[in-house]
């Protein structure tokens, strides 16, 4: 019910001239005012820490379809604060080739983190990373499990002036397109996937074959059937149809019911986390794996692959080939140093996901003590074309001009027989460094420059 | 005076010393103790809290005054946003153009989107409008992925044409939307004692924005114009009995209020230029009647209020993870300190929205008219013996949420 109080509209004085003066110097005022607050602080890079502690920000998918991946992350982020400040068993502190990291924190500051929620969403994930930069007062934010995300936040941290050490993304376009002076990724991309990828499918299902792509809808997905199309048409696959589905769909059955019905005789799923979970799942419920298409066995071949999804997707990604960035039962040193003291923390073994984002931790640490000052450029210059060895991935390169590293590619495949819960995938093939290193002038990476590092304030 | 009633040029005058001084009103809590957490005096917040209360107060002409409630103006705000980067993209960095070409894009939408929807009321007029927004999200986030670059979100590159003023700036860097030179980024950091306060440039433009919005409002809600929206409101077929045609009126009421839509989409993006799909989801739709429902539907305040709540919520309870639990309650012998941070666990960090739902429940179960009612109960337990006659009346003049 509204009552209606006829006073208030008799009151009420209409545009006066005094009236309209009036509000126009307040409008005036009001407009002057922010020039007076264009001063800049004093100090000569944002967020500068203080004598006893840095803060760093971890801003991870805390829900949505990437949300285990997150989960993961965070785990190997509360780990490498732990051995960076002197706790737990050093992790691969003690494998790593650079000697400089003492466990007494970054530079004598001891390290602490606030965590924020992506929700697998650009626009949540820079709201996030700008509360951690404009509050918390982080001087690093590290990552993400989407690169959509990662190239947002990237952006963002660019224009703050602060690192960005990108979590798990595998879009091209991170390093490539949308590569920017402070961002720097230390995970694989499509490109080499497709490199790694190619000759091991050749082997296995000949160079005859029909596929149908099935792609999630954004930087990554395109990204990923853009280098699968290239090498599997190089060595004379046709590509039948590809289609894009929405990220986080949940329901892909719609899209894979045409499959069968197109003459294709291999599906690549061009999804992950959550998504890739759903869609082999149904894919294999839907009787793809048993069919017989063109006189062949149907195959499916998920690109990208993880413990995490491997787990979730369980019979069914049995036999079926992908790449991966790390795997725990790798046998070198840092990995193994790393999987104890994750294990021994958590209780199982760490994800890729977790991974790399402890490296890139412990690789931004490491960079700062090098550098011996917390400004990004300085930090920057450290990591750029900084050589590397004993985190996990044998010799690696974080190459200088587009801030990719460049390491060996792991090909995995579902494993027919595990032995536990969590060993689901078997190493295929360790494609070596050379194989998958792409010239910095390769077509899918153009379009986009560096830029300068910006220390921000 | 500005042509208000007293009242309402208190009311605006306690906003206004609100919003010039929330920077320091939000920072109540020296930097380095331990409240410190709940601190919400940092520009990226306060920008939000302008930038939404906009979207409510706009939401509000249409919901509070009309009672027609939609369910779509997210895809208002989306139009906006995506129409802000575009002119940082093609024309120039300042974020004039942007912040007018939002309003005028989202206005236009809104008359499409409007003229079918409004053919309808009650239910039927929320279905459609949900429809439409749902529709123009599933637009974004794929089939016109040239305009909006779907998931991934439109940003800025460097080879953005930029006519007014080149694609990059000097340093071969991103340019930063400015405000005839002076930079949204730009802030003035002062410490007093233990106590840190940010005046952010961006902000301030907002607040601008915010003040312009807010008044124009309670113009509306005080002219004759907004008496035959809450005439509509109050008995729609009456209006028609008596011969008036009252499409023109909501239409109008619709555009306004989506206009409001696209100038917050506009400030969004001229604080931090990026656009994405979610923008445009039916959270985003949701989220805003909460807000105005939460504040008080059909006061002027109320939605203000809402939208402060639910950012602060958003923002500020999602960050207190177990780590910070913890440390509160060290002081605690062991096991009482995990069983208290068990018991809190499911209420902060990502739990938020457990808390945000709890409260709104109690809110709308307790206090039809929102927080607006809160305040009056208050007000009146002071003023009771004084003036009954004049509480009864206050009383009246909450329009609880229907």
């Amino acid at each position: 019910m509204v009552v209606i109080q006829r006073e208030e509209y008799m009151k009420k004085s209409n545009l006066t001239r005094r009236g309209v003066l009036r509000s126009g110097a307040a409008l005036g005022a009001g407009l002057a005012m922010p020039t007076i607050f264009t001063a800049s602080s004093v100090s000569a890079f944002t967020n500068a820490p203080g004598d006893s502690s840095v803060t760093l920000g971890f801003n991870v998918p805390q829900t949505g379809a990437y949300a285990d991946e997150g989960a993961d992350e965070l785990r190997a982020y509360e780990l490498a604060v732990e051995h960076l400040n002197g706790g737990g068993d050093g992790g691969m502190m003690g494998t790593f080739s650079s000697k400089v990291l003492q466990g007494n924190g970054i530079l004598g500051r001891k390290v602490e983190y606030v965590t924020g929620d992506t929700q697998t969403n650009s626009d949540a994930a820079r709201a996030s990373a700008r509360s951690m930069i404009e509050k918390d007062g982080a001087i690093m934010i590290t990552g993400g499990s989407s690169s959509g995300v990662a190239i947002a936040v990237q952006g963002l941290c660019q224009d703050a002036g602060v690192i960005f050490m990108a979590g798990l993304t595998h879009s091209n376009d991170t390093t490539g397109k949308d590569r920017r002076a402070n961002g720097f990724r230390h995970f694989f991309n499509t490109e080499m996937s497709g490199r790694a990828l190619a000759p091991i499918l050749k082997a296995n299902y000949g160079t005859d074959r029909k596929a149908y792509h099935l792609t999630a809808d954004y930087t990554w997905g395109w990204s990923q059937e853009k280098s699968m199309r290239t090498y599997t048409e190089d060595m004379g696959w046709e590509t039948v149809n590809s289609v894009l589905t929405p990220v986080g769909a949940g329901d892909f059955s719609s899209y894979i019911t045409p499959v069968l019905q197109s003459g294709a005789d291999v599906l690549i799923l061009n999804h992950y986390g959550g998504d890739m979970v759903n869609s082999l799942t149904q894919a294999v419920q839907f009787g793809l794996r048993a069919a017989q298409v063109n006189g062949k066995q149907f195959e499916i071949v998920v690109p990208l692959f993880s413990r995490l999804m491997a787990r979730g997707a369980g019979e069914n990604i049995k036999g079926i080939f992908g790449s991966t960035n790390w795997h725990w039962s790798l046998q070198d040193e840092g990995s193994k140093a790393f999987v104890k003291s994750f294990g021994t923390k958590y209780g199982f073994p760490p994800s890729q996901a977790a991974h790399t984002c402890y490296v890139q931790t412990l690789l931004y640490a490491d960079a700062v003590e090098r550098a011996q000052s917390f400004n990004p450029c300085d930090v920057g210059a450290a990591l750029e074309g900084f050589e590397f060895d004993g985190l996990g991935n044998g010799p690696t390169l974080y190459r200088a001009e587009d801030h990719q590293c460049f390491k060996d590619v792991l090909v995995v495949k579902g494993k027919e027989n595990p032995t536990s819960e969590f060993d689901l995938l078997e190493i295929v093939e360790v494609t070596p460094r050379e194989t998958v290193t792409y010239p910095i002038d390769h077509p899918d990476f153009q379009g986009g420059s560096l830029g300068s590092c910006n220390p921000g304030a | 005076m500005l042509g208000l009633t007293g009242k309402d040029f208190t009311l605006f005058l306690i906003v206004v010393v609100m919003v010039v001084f929330a920077p320091i009103i939000l920072n109540p809590f020296p930097v380095d103790s331990a409240m410190a957490q709940f601190n919400a005096g940092y520009p990226d917040l306060m920008q939000r809290f302008l930038i939404f209360g906009i979207f409510a107060v706009g939401f509000n002409i249409l919901f509070g005054l009309t009672g027609y409630l939609s369910f779509g103006h997210a895809a208002f705000l989306g139009a906006g946003s995506y129409a802000g980067v575009w002119m940082f993209k093609l024309l120039s960095m300042n974020v004039l153009p942007a912040i007018l070409v939002a309003m005028v894009v989202a206005g236009l939408f809104s008359v499409v989107i409007g003229y079918v929807s409004l053919r309808r009321s009650g239910i039927y007029f929320s279905i459609l409008t949900l429809a439409f927004a749902q529709m123009s999200y599933a637009l974004a986030y794929s089939v016109l992925t040239p305009i909006t670059n779907g998931e991934t979100g439109l940003q800025l590159s460097l080879n953005d044409p930029r006519v007014l003023d080149g694609a990059a700036s000097a340093d071969g860097s991103l340019p930063v939307p400015t405000f005839f030179g002076l930079e949204m980024r730009d802030s003035w950091d002062v410490t007093l004692g233990g106590w840190a306060f940010t005046f952010n440039a961006g902000y301030y433009l907002c607040a601008i924005f915010m003040l312009v919005a807010f008044y124009v409002a309670i113009r509306i809600f005080r002219s004759p114009f907004g008496m035959m929206l809450r005439a509509i409101k109050s008995n729609q077929q009456r209006m028609n009995y008596t011969g008036l045609n009252t499409r023109p009126y909501t239409l109008a009421a619709f555009v306004i209020s989506g206009m409001f839509a696209g100038l917050a989409g506009g400030l969004m993006v001229s604080m931090d230029p990026l656009a994405g799909a979610e923008r445009m989801q039916w959270t985003r739709s949701g989220e805003v009647v909460l807000m105005t429902i939460l504040g008080g539907a059909g006061t002027l305040i109320g939605p203000v209020l809402g939208a402060g709540f639910i950012k602060y919520f958003e923002n500020i309870f999602s960050k207190i993870n177990d780590n910070v639990l913890h440390g509160w309650f060290a002081f605690l012998p062991d096991g009482l300190e995990n069983a208290i941070v068990w018991i809190l666990h499911p209420f902060v960090g990502k739990g938020w929205h457990l808390t945000l739902g709890l409260l709104f429940m109690l809110v709308v179960i307790f206090l039809p008219g929102g927080l607006v009612e809160a305040g009056q109960r208050i007000g009146r337990l002071f003023s009771r013996k004084k003036k009954p006659a004049d509480a009864a009346q206050k009383s009246t003049q909450s329009t609880p949420a229907e």
